[in-house]
């Protein structure tokens, strides 16, 4: 698939394929398009040429169709999202009762669920702006994990938290990635991509420059573009 | 101050009938605010265009002008009737003309309030599959509103103070009655003045306090 921003060529001849229950993590220099790639799953970004297929099926194109496919794919944000006006517990639960009809008692029981496997639970009741970075993020995680979606989507989930707080979100995220939730994550994090990933796309201007296994990708790259980024990553 | 005294119940009365144009006017024109920006943010290029022509149209026409349509136009040349009885007649075409003019106002208000809503709310709200209709109505403008009550709060307090363009088309509200007063006590002429600022303020003042108390009370904290 192709997008352009204006004149600049943002998603060049992109062709990936991500199997069920795959964690794919995607890494490259900023600009280089990953978030763009992951916003165009479940299409907050739309593009210019080529077909996104999703579960066999190509993407609606708006109105209710696409609004069901989102609600499928969870998503991740580098700056959490959460409804400002809302509490926690009504961040969770606002999904499952709007868009899948789910009986209010049902979906809080299943919302106190989900926020105590991210450790959360005594948070439900307050506003987003009273938690810390790290524990908004996990709040958002449980928002996805409510529509029990059949992929996630991470874009830089940890990019925009405190340094001792990027590991409780990680934490999360490789648990779910242990029971063999399909996701796509755009990272730096190195660890998280070792540990949990089943496969690194490498992207640089646009396109994918290097697919491969974690271990190989971060000990011996086939691209000297990725030796060149790792190289300015890894040695400080 | 006699003046002022000795008609106080048909004061009262007026400023009663100000209220009450005051009051329904407020509520039409919130909803019809709310209608008018859902359109302005609208995907749908036609329902944009309307939205933006009635703003421009009539929150750039004077107020005595569509009063006046309101009252001669819709009343007596396209014979809109609410009752036989003349001045609630009168006062419907007044509420009608009060409200479709600072609809425009709450409309703009409304949209200023959206731009202060961030991006990523509006994405959040799409990522877990909310239509734009949902998007709008349970994310988009609670936020929204909250960021702009203090101005919706100006826009009312001009609306209490605009109710008295409703004497062009006779209707027996606070201005009517003052310029009546003048004609039959000449001699009285600032006390009645004073009399009915200070009746004004009344309404107004607490108007001003109770949505900068509403604003801080309901500010999204982000």
């Amino acid at each position: 698939m192709q997008k352009h921003f204006g004149s600049l060529h943002v998603l060049r001849d992109i062709n990936l394929n991500i199997d069920r229950g795959e964690v794919v993590v995607v890494i490259g220099p900023s600009g280089g398009g990953k978030s763009t790639l992951c916003r165009a799953i479940n299409r907050l970004e739309t593009i210019d040429e080529g077909r996104i297929l999703f579960d066999g099926r190509p993407l609606p194109e708006e109105g209710r169709a696409l609004a069901r496919l989102r609600s499928d794919v969870g998503m991740v944000f580098q700056s959490f999202n959460l409804f400002a006006h809302k509490t926690i517990m009504e961040n969770v639960t606002l999904g499952p009762i709007k868009v899948r009809g789910v009986a209010r008692e049902d979906a809080e029981k299943r919302a106190l669920e989900l926020l105590d496997r991210v450790g959360i639970a005594s948070q439900a009741q307050k506003y987003p702006a009273q938690l810390s970075g790290g524990q908004q993020q996990r709040a958002a995680i449980a928002r996805a994990l409510a529509m029990n979606p059949k992929m996630i989507l991470f874009d830089e989930p940890t990019s925009a938290l405190d340094p001792e707080m990027v590991q409780e979100v990680l934490d999360v995220m490789i648990e779910l990635a242990q029971e063999g939730m399909t996701m796509m994550v755009v990272t730096h994090e190195m660890g998280f991509a070792r540990r949990a990933a089943n496969r690194v796309v490498f992207m640089a201007d646009g396109q994918i420059v290097e697919e491969n296994t974690p271990d190989e990708f971060f000990t011996n790259a086939r691209t000297d573009r990725a030796k060149d980024f790792l190289s300015k990553i890894l040695t400080h | 101050m006699d003046a002022v005294i000795e008609n106080l119940p048909a004061i009262l009365d007026a400023f009663w009938l100000t209220i009450k144009l005051t009051a329904i006017s407020a509520v039409i024109s919130l909803i019809l605010g709310i209608v008018l920006v859902a359109m302005r943010v609208s995907p749908l290029p036609v329902l944009r265009a309307v939205g933006t022509a009635y703003v421009n149209g009539v929150r750039n026409s004077p107020l005595t002008l569509i009063m006046l349509f309101s009252g001669l136009g819709l009343g007596t040349v396209m014979s809109l009737k609410f009752s036989d009885d003349l001045s609630v007649q009168d006062f419907w075409l007044a509420i009608i003309a009060l409200s479709l003019y600072h609809a425009s106002f709450v409309c703009e208000a409304l949209r200023s309030g959206i731009n202060t809503v961030p991006m990523g709310q509006a994405e959040a709200a799409r990522a877990i599959g909310l239509t734009f209709m949902q998007n709008l109505r349970l994310i988009i403008l609670p936020q929204a509103l909250r960021a702009v009550i203090a101005p919706l709060g100006s826009i009312l307090i001009a609306l209490t103070k605009n109710t008295t363009v409703a004497a062009a088309i006779g209707v027996g509200e606070t201005a009517l009655l003052m310029k009546n007063l003048f004609e039959l006590e000449g001699d009285s002429v600032i006390p009645i003045f004073i009399g009915f600022a200070i009746g004004f303020l009344i309404l107004t003042l607490p108007t001003g306090l109770f949505f900068g108390w509403l604003a801080k009370r309901l500010a999204v904290v982000r």
